[in-house]
């Protein structure tokens, strides 16, 4: 597609995600919109790490969970505002992703996707039986005045909208950055071929750290806008291994390593997961693992690059050769 | 006299009671161009890994410019000069071979901007320009070699480690890949060059070292080395 054509559908989709709360009225149309908006926030988030640096995680539900639990408990204990708590609660993810990537990152491939989901389940597990974070149970959080210092809005979705519109387009502002500096060039070279960056002068655990940090500080503070938006948090629903799969899945449906990847994989799944949900009933069931599991096997097996991948092959079939700015590469297990 | 680029000392390296370079010493002078050759199985990728900082030696010593250095990383040995290319190209296939080349001259340039000006001149050096834009993964084996060495190149190393560049490759490129090596050595880069390809090394080489079963048997000039016993005797096994 010609650049003035791509950046015109730019324009045109950046214009469709600020009027789309005038467009419908509809609040369930909206729900969906902002439940689209936080899986692709995460996947981007998600991407940074996964994606770009190729250090596949199936933990990063960790993240988030410590996000969503550090500025809840700063609220229900201090009253602190959730605005710093989403801070608060970034700051403390990236202490606990350097501590955890240290080691983790000292293996390779398949071992450090294995490492994470351990990590994750571990960190599920111990918060679940600590009774000052809601156990088992959960965390109710305070109904306190409804408004934009409070970070809490009962009668309409709309500022919830905006302010996840707004953390993600953070989050694809950072990851462009990336993607153009001298990070992007190294990430993918790490990703590509780890001895050879190596020879380059390229300390791996440096800049994977670099990558974690990033990474775990947008996916904690996606913690955090959810516990706003849903008021309650417990385990579950905030750390659970099927959550890190989902995330990464999301990044890895749409194609890792491209900025619009985790956008059309996050408007994919979602669409399917409502759809599943609405045919067979709620979540629980399990049902939404099963489609999961078919999709990474579809992925994997038809098309590695996702459907960015799959896109950007049937644009060089009708619009002729165009040289891949960042092509991504097939496998993501490096 | 001018001292040393490299001096290897005493080197050893085991795998578990495997050994596979043992008392390896010699040096290499700035400029120099050294052929490390030997049967299969000598240790000569071996010691190119001791040297490029990828395997820890088990004994024994490394010094590059007069500096004795402990604990040598890949990344550390880049950044004093040590480039290297692999045996088995690891070019990052996914990118163009402009980038590939990039990666290594950001080492020395922080500016995206004035590293893809290295990498140009770099890739226009080894004769790759008309592929700039190729992806790695798409260029044969013989550009993915060249290319690995403008790699190693855009790092602006004073030593090159060139890992069988010549293997795989027919006459014609043979004879581009050693008039390579010759305009290398002219900008003052050092080499050593483990190659399997004897015509392709013998006339190039200023010094050639000869590795069997881990060990040091002959070091001179190629004349004198195709001329000891010992290193007919390892080649056609007496």
């Amino acid at each position: 597609m010609p650049a003035a054509a791509k950046r015109l559908a730019l324009a045109l989709v950046l214009a469709l995600a600020l009027g789309l709360p005038w467009l419908t009225a509809n609040s369930s149309h909206l729900n969906f919109a902002i439940l689209v908006l936080m899986l692709a926030q995460a996947g981007v988030a998600w991407n940074i790490l996964g994606g770009y640096a190729g250090q596949v995680s199936l933990g990063h539900a960790a993240f988030y969970g410590v996000g969503a639990y550090t500025s809840t408990k700063l609220l229900m204990v201090w009253g602190v505002s959730p605005w710093f708590g989403m801070l608060a609660g970034a700051v403390v993810a990236v202490a606990f992703a350097l501590v955890i990537g240290i080691p983790c990152f000292r293996l390779k491939g398949h071992y450090f996707a294995m490492a994470t989901i351990a990590i994750g389940e571990i960190l599920q597990i111990l918060v679940t039986n600590q009774e000052w974070l809601g156990g088992a149970v959960g965390l109710q959080l305070p109904l306190g005045h409804e408004g934009w210092s409070s970070f809490v809005f009962n009668r309409s979705k709309v500022p919830y909208y905006y302010i996840i519109l707004g953390l993600l387009l953070l989050s694809l502002g950072v990851s462009f950055a990336i993607e153009r500096s001298f990070l992007g060039y190294y990430f993918r070279a790490i990703k590509d071929e780890p001895d050879a960056a190596r020879s380059l002068g390229i300390d791996l655990t440096r800049y994977k750290l670099i990558a974690i940090t990033a990474s775990s500080f947008l996916t904690a503070a996606g913690g955090t806008f959810y516990a706003q938006k849903e008021l309650f948090i417990d385990t579950g629903s905030t750390m659970a291994t099927s959550l890190s799969i989902k995330i990464a899945l999301v990044a890895i449906l749409g194609g890792v390593g491209s900025l619009a990847g985790p956008l059309v994989g996050a408007v994919i799944l979602t669409a399917i997961e409502e759809t599943t949900r609405a045919m067979f009933g709620g979540t629980g069931r399990g049902t939404d693992l099963i489609v999961y599991a078919l999709l990474i096997i579809v992925i994997a097996v038809f098309y590695p690059t996702g459907v960015v991948g799959w896109w950007r092959d049937f644009e060089r079939r009708w619009f002729g050769a165009i040289p891949p700015a960042n092509a991504s590469r097939a496998s993501v297990d490096r | 006299m001018t001292r040393p680029l490299l001096e290897v000392r005493n080197l050893c390296k085991r795998f578990d009671g495997l050994s596979a370079n043992e008392d390896v010493s010699f040096n290499v002078e700035p400029s120099e161009i050294v052929g490390l050759i030997g049967p299969n199985g000598a240790g000569k990728t071996t010691l190119f890994n001791c040297i490029a900082g990828f395997y820890a030696p088990s004994a024994g010593s490394i010094a590059f410019d007069g500096e004795t250095i402990f604990r040598l990383t890949p990344e550390g040995a880049a950044r004093r000069g040590i480039a290297r290319t692999f045996q088995i190209v690891r070019t990052f296939s996914s990118m163009t071979a402009l980038d590939n080349v990039l990666v290594g001259s950001l080492l020395r340039h922080k500016s995206i901007g004035a590293a893809q000006r290295r990498a140009e001149e770099t890739l226009a050096f080894v004769g790759l320009s008309a592929r700039v834009q190729t992806p790695a993964g798409a260029m044969t084996v013989a550009e993915q070699k060249r290319l690995e060495v403008a790699r190693a190149l855009a790092i602006e190393p004073r030593l090159l480690l060139l890992d069988e560049v010549m293997a795989g490759l027919n006459l014609a490129e043979i004879r581009e890949a050693t008039e390579l090596v010759l305009r290398i050595r002219d900008r003052g880069i050092a080499c050593i060059i483990v190659e399997h390809v004897m015509e392709a090394i013998m006339p190039i080489a200023h010094r050639i070292v000869v590795l069997d079963a881990g060990r040091k048997i002959a070091e001179g000039t190629p004349d004198a080395v195709a001329r000891e016993p010992a290193v007919i005797a390892a080649y056609l096994g007496d």
